[in-house]
């Protein structure tokens, strides 16, 4: 596994040194918060699709349509059509009402000292969810690779956690973007080039590959079961399971776009024009790539076989041994390092959202009402969140240890960022009435009802059987059945926060809509590139 | 009271053009044009992915049945959402360039106009 290791010493080398070029680069608030606002289209689009391609969707997407078939393939449209909302609604608006965070759009009309604080909240709870789930899945991976080597879980996690400290403290949002432009390229070329080598297998024959996937054969409960892949039902069973998927779908058309770590990105543009043409190029990218993760998926259950998954290391690792399978130690090195670096990059992006947000909303905006006291303070101050949130998700993780289900804990993140975020960006973009009162109406249902449904939901209630691979934190039958509470959630975030509305007054959101929608179409007033 | 409005304190001036331009018919006429691209387009698309889950979900046999080889309706369906997704975004590209001129009008009406605005390079 020496490979592996220089592969991903490879990487490192290369984004620290561009994390040495960004701090020279980077003065000021807007350096380090937005990099300048000199981003082009083509590198933010690479960029949000670095952010947005997490551990999940590399090592949990590929195992689960291996396991699962098509059920699986769900995940993978989803993350992709996720954008259409970003596109249509949200990134313009955004890019021209804000300046660092989600709660710059908010406090645009509304009070802006509680609609910050519940933003960071929120902001701080999804980063924290997000983090995690990056930081096990890394530790995980190498635990399972370097095993024997004397690299073990923690020494993983802390190494993961202190790398993106580095990147975040040091070098802002510049050196996170090129981490994240970097990382989406390899990426990508890993991904076409495993493709290739599974259709390969197929003469490039595509209706063979798919009668191949229409026949998995494996165990199920001692039995040998012969399953078709592309039928849909084999994770989404009756009873519960429909209203799950399309509970699924809700946190999917909704969640992406009010993930902090995704709507900040569009910060780091000159303009609204760029940050639409970002969003379509980040749509080229990762539409592609979910596309490809199809036949990657459908591969390892046909040349792996769902049996060989789950007897060896999980399903988290059937991206990489397909890698290994069709290309050998060598590739499986260069897969696993950026499967590493992947993750880095996600984890360095939410990081920095989260610092941003503690920072800006709940330093500058909340507690010093605005005023910067010395220059430079709040760059400051996000440099110390970075390092204490670092420290935070390092200990939870370590806490949590590798067992801890990665795809679970990202899909949680998203229904808060779907519940919560969402609904109000939305109608404080879109909805004269709309007030402070609503908003924080809005962010606090979305955010409560997400966590306690999740609290009583079959991913923390229910009884284990003896000898199950799965543990349960209580034992007891769940009391919410689905495992995605978008259903109940999303309108309900949105409900709050209309019926907040309706029963107050906020005259002064009322007088600065229009100056709000102007600016948000025009850009009139926008903040400007610097640097 | 708290301060409010902190985003526009560094541009003061520009708070009555603002009130100027949203009554203009130049700038109705641009929400008018978005409008007619957005809502429908969101509307479709939430239709058809949700419906695309319903589908899936609650109707499994239909979904199941094979449509080219071993090809069912559902994977069929999803890669239709990625061929969607792109044209949509296709189609949003083409009709912007006609918001970009449109707000390129409405703000000629400005005196004094910012720097950088219309909206100006970066790709």
């Amino acid at each position: 596994m020496t490979v592996s290791l220089a592969v991903f010493l490879a990487f490192v080398a290369s984004t620290l040194a561009i994390t040495g070029w960004a701090a020279r680069r980077s003065r000021g608030a807007s350096a380090y918060f937005a990099a300048g606002r000199r981003i082009k289209a083509w590198q933010n689009g690479f960029a949000v699709a670095g952010d947005f391609m997490s551990a999940a969707s590399f090592l949990g997407l590929i195992g689960l349509i291996a396991l699962q078939g098509f059920d699986g393939i769900f995940y993978a449209v989803g993350g992709f059509v996720a954008f259409v909302t970003i596109l249509l609604v949200v990134a313009e608006p955004l890019r021209n009402t804000g300046k660092y965070t989600m709660g710059d759009v908010l406090a645009y009309r509304l009070r802006p000292r509680p609609v910050r604080a519940l933003a960071a909240l929120s902001t701080l709870t999804i980063a924290t969810l997000y983090m995690i789930a990056q930081m096990v899945g890394a530790g995980a991976l190498v635990a399972l690779l370097l095993a024997g080597s004397g690299i073990g879980y923690n020494t993983a996690v802390v190494g993961v956690g202190l790398l993106m400290m580095v990147y975040v403290v040091f070098g802002g949002m510049l050196a996170t973007t090129w981490v994240q432009i970097v990382k989406a390229m390899l990426l990508m070329a890993c991904t076409v080039v495993l493709t290739g080598l599974v259709l390969r297998q197929f003469h490039f024959h595509l209706l063979d590959f798919f009668a191949a996937a229409s026949r998995i054969a494996y165990h199920q409960n001692g039995e040998l079961v012969m399953n078709d892949f592309l039928r849909p039902g084999l994770r989404f069973r009756p009873p519960h399971g429909p209203l799950d998927l399309v509970s699924l779908s809700l946190i999917f058309a909704f969640g992406t776009a009010g993930l902090p770590h995704i709507l900040v990105k569009f910060y780091t543009v000159p303009n609204a024009r760029t940050a639409r043409n970002s969003v379509v190029w980040a749509m080229v990218v990762i539409g592609s790539y979910y596309a490809m993760t199809t036949i990657l998926g459908l591969g390892a259950a046909i040349l792996l076989g769902p049996d060989d998954i789950v007897a060896h290391s999980g399903t988290n690792m059937a991206g990489p041994r397909l890698a290994q399978a069709l290309g050998g130690d060598f590739f499986l090195a260069v897969v696993s390092a950026v499967a590493f670096a992947t993750i880095l990059a996600v984890v360095a992006g939410v990081m920095i959202s989260a610092s941003t947000s503690f920072a800006h909303d709940v330093w500058t905006n909340v507690i010093h009402r605005g005023l910067e006291r010395t220059p430079g303070e709040s760059v400051v101050v996000a440099r110390l969140a970075a390092m204490a949130v670092g420290a935070a998700a390092i200990l939870i993780a370590i806490a949590l240890g590798p067992g801890s289900n990665v795809l679970i804990l990202a899909t949680f993140g998203m229904a808060v960022a779907a519940s919560a975020n969402f609904p109000v960006i939305v109608l404080s973009l879109y909805w004269r009435r709309f007030t402070t009162a609503g908003a924080i109406a809005g962010l606090s249902a979305g955010l409560a009802a997400t966590l306690a449904l999740i609290l009583v939901g079959p991913d923390v209630m229910g009884i284990d059987s003896p000898g199950a691979m799965s543990h349960h934190l209580i034992q007891a039958r769940p009391w919410f059945p689905l495992e995605n509470v978008g259903i109940v959630s999303v309108p309900l975030g949105f409900l709050a926060a209309i019926a907040g509305s309706l029963a107050s007054r906020d005259p002064g959101a009322e007088a600065s809509f229009d100056e709000l929608v102007v600016r948000a179409n025009t850009g009139l007033g926008a903040e400007r590139v610097t640097g | 009271m708290e301060p409010r409005h902190e985003n526009l304190s560094e541009q003061p001036t520009q708070h009555s053009d603002c009130g100027r331009i949203a009554s203009s018919k130049q700038f109705k006429d641009l929400l008018a044009v978005k409008r007619m691209f957005i809502i429908p387009a969101l509307a479709f698309f939430l239709f058809n992915f949700i419906g695309f889950a319903i589908l899936v979900g609650y109707a499994p046999k239909l979904a199941s049945i094979r449509l080219i080889g071993t090809i069912t309706v559902a994977y069929l369906f999803a890669l239709l959402q990625f061929v969607l997704g792109w044209t949509i975004a296709g189609l949003y590209l083409v009709a912007s360039s006609r918001f970009d001129r449109l707000t390129k009008d409405v703000l000629a009406q400005v005196d004094h106009l910012p720097m950088d605005a219309p909206p100006g390079d970066g790709e």
